[in-house]
Formats: C-alpha cells, structure tokens, sequence
C-alpha cells in the first residue's frame, strides 16, 4: 500500500509538472495582457508534432526536443504577429472566439499534415529503463527526468521573473501594464516576449510527453481544461499559484484516482464502491476547485488585487 | 494600488439601437422575428411540395439549436456572462431524456419537467459558485463546471458510459406517439420556439430585464442605486439553463440516441459562436446563428472532411473583421431599404 501511494505519488508530481509546464505560459499571458488564449493547448499539441518530426528526422529524441523549442517559440510570435495581437484591446468574448476559432483551424492542420491517427515513438534507450527506490520498488527513469527538467524550468523561471529586468517588467506587467507602458517600456515587445515564451513552455511540455503518450490531434483539449483550473486556483498572473496548484491538482488527480475507490471501499460495499469511485474520482479536481474559489474568489495567489 | 473593478464591456451589438429606436426602425425589428417565424412555419409547406425531406431534419435541428443558442443570449447577451459550460444544459436535458425512458417513463412533458428541474439544479449549484468571480474567472470555471458534467456522464456505466444510449423511440405525448411523426415534431419544436422567444422577450422588457441589462452595462452603478446583481444574475443563469436542458430533451428526441459527445466544451464554443456571429442581444440573432451554423456544416462537410479547417478561418476573420454580427448586417440592410 505504501509502494503504491510513492508511486501515485511520484506519478501525480509528473503529472503536476507538466501541467505546470503549459500553465505556467498561459498565466503569464493572462496575467500580463489580460488575455484569454484557448489556443494554448493546441500549442503543446503543436509542440508535440514538432517534436516528433524531428526525432524522425534526425532520428535522436534529445535533437528532436531541442530543435523542437525554437520552433515552437517561432510559431507561438507567428500567431501573436497573425491573429492574438489584433485581440489584446477587444474584450474577453471576442478572444475567446478567435482563440476557438485558432484550435478549429489546428486540429485540422494537423490532421491534413500528419493525419488523425495517434503517433507513438519509443522511449530513448539511454533512459528507457527504471531505478530501484526504497526496497523493491521501482521508477521509470524517464518519468523521473520528466519531473527533473519541469523542476528545472520552474528554478529558471523564477530566476527569470524575480532576478531580471525582463522578469521585472513581466511582473510589473502583469500589476499594471498600462503603467509599465506609461513609464517608457515597450510593451508590444513584451507581449511578443511572453507569447513566445508561453508557446515554447507549452511545446517543450509536449515535446517530452512524446515518448510516454500517444501524440494526437486532441492530445490538447484535455490538458487545456486542466491548465485552466490550475490557474483559476493558483490566481492568475502569478507563477507561484501556478506552481503550487498544478502540483496540487496533478496530486489529487492521480491519488485520487487510485485511492479514490479504495478509501471508498471502507464505507460501502465493493459494487457501489467501484460506480461511485468511476464517478466521483475524474470530478475531484472540479471539487477541489469549486471548494477553492469559494473561500477565495481570485484563487490562492492573485496577482493583481480587485480584477 | 487596487485597480477600480473593471466594468463589463457594453455588448457592441446591442447598443446602438436599443435605447432610442425611431418608428420605422422599431416596426422594423418586430418585423425581424415575425419573418423568421413566418419561413420556419411555411417551410414544411414547401418540403410537403417535392423538396428531399432531410431538409426537414436539418430546420428542426436548426430550430432545437436556435432554442440553445438563444438561451445562451439570454445571458451572454443581456447578462455579459460569458459560459463556457452551456453545453451541459443541453447534455443533462437529452439525459433526463435517455434515463427516464431506460426507466419506462415515456411521456415528453414528464421527461421535460425532469430535465428543467435536473438543469436548474445544476445550475443553482454551478451559478452559485461561478457568479463569485467575474471576467476571465468566470469564463474559465462554467468551462471547467461544463467539463465536470461530461466526465460524470462518461463514467455513467449504467446509460451506456462513453457510447452513449440509443432511445428505443421517440417520447410519447399523453400518451400517445405522435412524435415519431416529423412533420408533426417539426410544429412541436416551432411552438416551444416561438414560446422560448416570447418567455425571453417578457422576461427581458419587464423590470427584471431591465435590471439585467443595468447590470451588464455597470453592475457597480447598479449597486449604487441599491440593486444586488447576483440574484438576478443567478436567475437569468438558471432560467437560460432550463431553456437550454429543453432544448437538450428535444435533440435527444430528434437523433433518437444521447451520448456525452453532446456537452462536450467545443458544442460550449459552437453555441458562443452561434449566438455572436447571429447577433448578441438580439434573441432572434441565435437562431439566425445556429441556422447558419448548421447549414455550413451541412455543406462544408460534403465538400471536405475537413471543414472544420474553413470554419475556424471563417470564424476567425469575422472576430477580426465584422463587427456586430448577421443580425447586424440584416438590420444595416433593412436601414437602407427603409430608407429609399
């Protein structure tokens, strides 16, 4: 029981990171131009083409997710420059409209370009196998890599919005941005900077759930919805709430998943355990949220007070 | 320092002729739904005359459509409450439907009055929680909430899961199966319609309407003059939740078969497009909406399996470009010919 609970739990922490990943663009975006994008999971989607193509190309998984990051930065200014910028001063309906419009227009590229069936690739053998933890347990090392890189990049982000310049104005922006902008900064530069960078975070995140998921043209919905009560919980704007609540849901989801029915079984019979377990363990984060935003409307880490 | 709480943006498409209508313009936009109602209710006519009798099935999904859509205005447009949840009205008004009939009752209004008390009460739930948060929060929870209830229908083993549930018929009507007749399911939804309609209308002109609409424009100087806007918010919430399980009910009626794939979020997103390319705040503009909507798909679709691709750039140039919708461009044309 104790192996299985390390387990899930290392398996939520991963799950965690990656939505953090996603997240973490997608609050930026939000937070510093007051902008809804719906398109941010078609962008991990995207990534994770990309990625894909690239390993085949160059047929090593590390060139493909490298080569894959630039690309995905370069396609996230494309859409900025394209379609989201001519958005920033409309109000939330249209973005959300020509955001759905943007996930229409993908899916269905993607279909043309790679075709709807699921793409698997294999886990590079460097790190295919698992290590030993306590006793006879194991754990896949990719997973651990996975968990490591996400650490990784949430240590440069924070490096990167409390120690920089850029992360100054970012967190200025994403106070006041009128203001930042009033005080001589440009801030259509800015938006471009933290579009791209969202977009590369997103892709990188489905560049690296390659190996371990089948890669297909709604890979990003799901995982979109999830990112959305990741920030609506962390608050928007703040890295921070966003760290914290996607390890958070990505914990109680899968946790909660695998303990839901167990913990269940104690009170009712094995039947009714399992339906009531199949039902109640995928609402478990929306639970978790509504529970959240009922003590505190702006989530746990708002970064801007009264919006 | 605290920013002043934004205001809602004023609904572009609403604005400019509600507040001071001249007299032809005014018998113009009472002539707008009495036409559309008009065409749906001769249509049958000309289809009785030789036309392919799908296009029978494709106006009375356009019709069930326009009732969703035009629930959906009754908040969006009127309320500036952005859900991106209402599909699930919809999916819990076509399940009221599916598990009453696998439990033997078949009778429509029995089906019908489960399926509003089934909505409202999520709704209740649902509005109660989301109506805490404005803007961005707001559209990201009823997404979130809408998704909930998809997951609670997929795991729903017992009516079928994933594959949803075939209806072995249509529901009865007092009895008896009336509605396995199309023409006569066809008049069934234009009645109830033409009622939504008129319920919205009355609604919307009474002094509740009004304070809605006050609280879209400026909820804090709403507050100033001593109204709370949550209950009326939360009631617009509900009602256009019920309206929308109606709606739901009538479709699982029509396709004869509910499945989960009915409150998925992108129908949540299909329906905001209905209601906004139609025209917002219009009532009428839903139903031009969902028309458009379904005919698009109709042909898109035989033309390319992709069609989705030209309906994503469709929609997108419309964001970008026009700007108050098909009912906008109706009335721009109707301004012209009144005129010469």
């Amino acid at each position: 029981m104790l192996n299985l609970l390390v387990i899930q739990a290392l398996n939520g922490l991963q799950f965690g990171i990656l939505l953090f990943l996603v997240a973490a663009g997608l609050t930026l975006v939000f937070g510093v131009m007051d902008f809804i994008n719906l398109a941010h999971g078609v962008q991990y989607m995207v990534g994770a083409y990309i990625a894909v193509t690239f390993t085949q190309l160059t047929g090593f998984f590390v060139t493909g997710v490298l080569l894959a990051l630039p690309v995905a930065f370069l396609f996230g200014l494309l859409l900025e420059f394209l379609i989201f910028r001519h958005l920033y001063q409309r109000d939330h309906l249209d973005q959300v409209l020509a955001t759905f419009g943007v996930i229409l227009i993908l899916h269905e590229g993607v279909k043309i370009l790679w075709g709807a069936a699921p793409i698997s690739i294999a886990i590079p053998e460097a790190v295919a196998g698992s290590v030993p933890l306590l006793g006879p347990l194991r754990y896949p090392v990719y997973r651990l890599l996975i968990i490591a890189a996400g650490l990784a990049v949430a240590l440069g982000l924070y490096l990167l919005v409390r120690h920089t310049r850029t992360g100054m104005l970012l967190r200025a922006g994403a106070s006041n941005a009128p203001m930042v902008q009033a005080l001589g900064v440009d801030i259509r530069r800015l938006f471009m900077l933290v579009f791209g960078l969202g977009a590369m975070l997103a892709g990188f995140a489905g560049a690296m759930v390659t190996p371990i998921l089948s890669v297909e043209p709604n890979m990003g919905d799901g995982i979109l919805i999830l990112t959305f009560v990741v920030i609506v919980i962390g608050g928007i704007g703040s890295i921070r709430g966003a760290f914290i609540a996607a390890l958070l849901v990505g914990l109680v989801d899968t946790v909660g998943r695998s303990f839901g029915p167990i913990l269940l079984k104690i009170f009712l019979e094995p039947a009714a355990a399992s339906q009531v377990g199949r039902t109640l363990t995928p609402m478990l984060i929306y639970i978790l949220m509504a529970a959240i935003l009922s003590f505190r409307p702006a989530g746990l880490f708002p970064a801007r007070q009264g919006a | 320092m605290p920013q002043a709480p934004k205001s809602p943006p004023p609904a572009k498409a609403a604005e400019a002729p509600a507040d001071a209508p001249p007299h032809s313009l005014r018998q113009v936009k009472a002539a707008g739904p009495a036409c559309l109602f008009a065409v749906f209710a001769v249509l049958p006519l000309l289809i009785s005359l030789g036309a392919d009798p799908f296009y029978l099935v494709i106006a009375t999904r356009i019709m069930i459509f326009g009732i969703a859509a035009l629930s959906l205005d009754l908040i969006l447009g009127y309320g500036a409450m952005v859900s991106f949840g209402h599909a699930a009205f919809i999916g819990i008004g076509a399940y009221a439907v599916g598990m009453a009939a696998s439990h033997g009752v078949t009778d429509l209004l029995a089906q019908l009055v489960l399926a509003m008390l089934a909505a409202a009460a999520f709704a209740v739930l649902t509005g109660a929680i989301s109506l805490r948060t404005r803007g961005v929060y707001f559209i990201m929870i009823t997404l979130a909430f809408g998704q909930m209830a998809y997951f609670f229908t997929v795991s729903l083993a017992a009516y079928g899961g994933d594959d949803g549930l075939t209806l072995p018929q249509r529901s009865t009507l007092l009895g008896q199966p009336w509605l396995e007749n199309d023409f006569f399911f066809y008049y069934l939804v234009l009645i109830l319609l033409l009622s939504c309609f008129l319920l919205a209308h009355c609604t919307l002109q009474a002094r509740f309407g009004r304070v809605l609409r006050g609280t879209r424009d400026n909820a804090l100087r709403m507050q100033a003059i001593g109204f709370e806007p949550l209950p009326y918010q939360l009631t617009a919430y509900v009602l256009a939740a019920m309206i929308a399980a109606l709606a739901g009910a009538l479709l699982a009626n029509q396709a004869e078969f509910v499945s989960p794939a009915y409150m998925t979020w992108q129908r949540s997103g299909e329906l905001i497009m209905m209601v906004v390319v139609g025209g917002m705040g219009t009532l009428t503009g839903g139903i031009l909406g969902a028309a458009v909507f379904s005919l698009l798909e109709e042909f898109l679709s035989g033309f390319s399996q992709h069609w989705k691709l030209g309906l994503g750039i469709i929609l997108v140039l419309i964001v970008l470009h026009g700007k108050s919708g098909m009912h906008g461009m109706l009335a721009d044309l109707a301004r012209r010919f009144g005129r010469s």
